[in-house]
């Protein structure tokens, strides 16, 4: 009975192991999110974070997901994030002790306490789920994880997979419409507005 | 996969805690959309492992959808961003009051 017992924690250590790693990778790299100062360190601290989250997706058997996720996230999204820190020069030190509202940083703590709190509290009154807790082996259908995902995206989910390619225009031409300059008139009355922070004044020229 | 699904929600719950956190006593709007980020990604995490537990493809595909989702929001946002720095020259949330004024 005893052996039986050891056995079983000791099938458990790899995956246990990964859990944890990757949960510290999630947690340490949030902590970091929330208090860098410098931005461009919050922007590698969410990389941190978002590998953790791939390494519980990989845990999970979520492949495809787990590979998305680095490229879309880590790949993509932080890049973006790094450029436009870099391109507004808005990497010095943020102010973190000027506080407008009285009392608003104790405040916040006690309300995410009380919320993170409510939330496990409510997932533990339900059991956490109405499914088993340990499945193993393949839990999909027949096919392998990209597959399935791929089956369901496209075939019961189709509606949704369209609309997404119309977002994804829409959102390319919101950021375009934002993102340029609307004639020569604004940008003109815009630069003495940005001189205070160094931008350089030969900008009519590139503009 | 002998974890069980429960240490998984508690982990999202703290990341997503962790991302609500950011947004309320950061002012930097950039770091503000870095903790969107985070909290929307304490969701995908939810949605795998119940995708997991209840052997179910859907979670997979809906967290699919939210990466897309996701995509799109720091595209726009990130727009708005370098909109509003070129008009303030700012990116404290703070400073941005003009319509409250």
């Amino acid at each position: 009975m005893t052996g039986l017992f050891i056995a079983s924690v000791a099938r458990t250590i790899p995956d246990t192991t990964v859990f944890v790693a990757g949960a510290l990778m999630i947690l340490a790299g949030g902590i970091g999110v929330i208090a860098c100062k410098n931005p461009v360190h919050s922007a590698l601290s969410m990389v941190l974070t978002l590998f953790g989250v791939a390494v519980e997706f990989i845990e999970q058997q979520a492949e495809f997901l787990a590979a998305v996720q680095i490229i879309v996230y880590a790949g993509a999204i932080v890049v973006l994030f790094l450029f436009v820190i870099m391109f507004l020069g808005v990497d010095q030190n943020d102010d973190v002790h000027d506080e407008p509202l009285v009392a608003q940083r104790p405040l916040a703590v006690l309300l995410v306490i009380i919320a993170v709190i409510s939330i496990i509290a409510l997932g533990i009154e339900a059991g956490w789920a109405v499914g088993p807790h340990h499945v193993t082996g393949k839990t999909f259908g027949p096919y392998q994880n990209v597959g399935e995902v791929g089956r369901s995206v496209f075939t019961t989910y189709l509606f949704a997979f369209e609309a997404t390619a119309a977002l994804l225009i829409i959102a390319v031409v919101g950021a375009v419409v934002l993102a340029r300059r609307s004639g020569a008139a604004t940008s003109d009355a815009v630069l003495p507005s940005l001189a205070p922070t160094g931008a350089p004044q030969d900008e009519e020229v590139t503009s | 996969m002998s974890i069980p699904g429960s240490w998984y929600l508690i982990l999202s719950a703290l990341l997503f805690g962790i991302g609500a956190l950011g947004l309320l006593i950061r002012r930097n709007v950039l770091i503000m959309f870095m903790c969107l980020e985070l909290m929307l990604n304490a969701a995908n995490l939810s949605f795998v492992t119940f995708s997991r537990m209840l052997g179910d493809i859907a979670g997979q595909s809906a967290v699919f959808f939210v990466l897309v989702v996701a995509a799109a929001e720091v595209v726009v946002g990130l727009g708005i961003v370098v909109a509003i720095f070129r008009r303030r020259a700012t990116a404290v949330a703070d400073d941005i009051s003009g319509m409250r004024d």
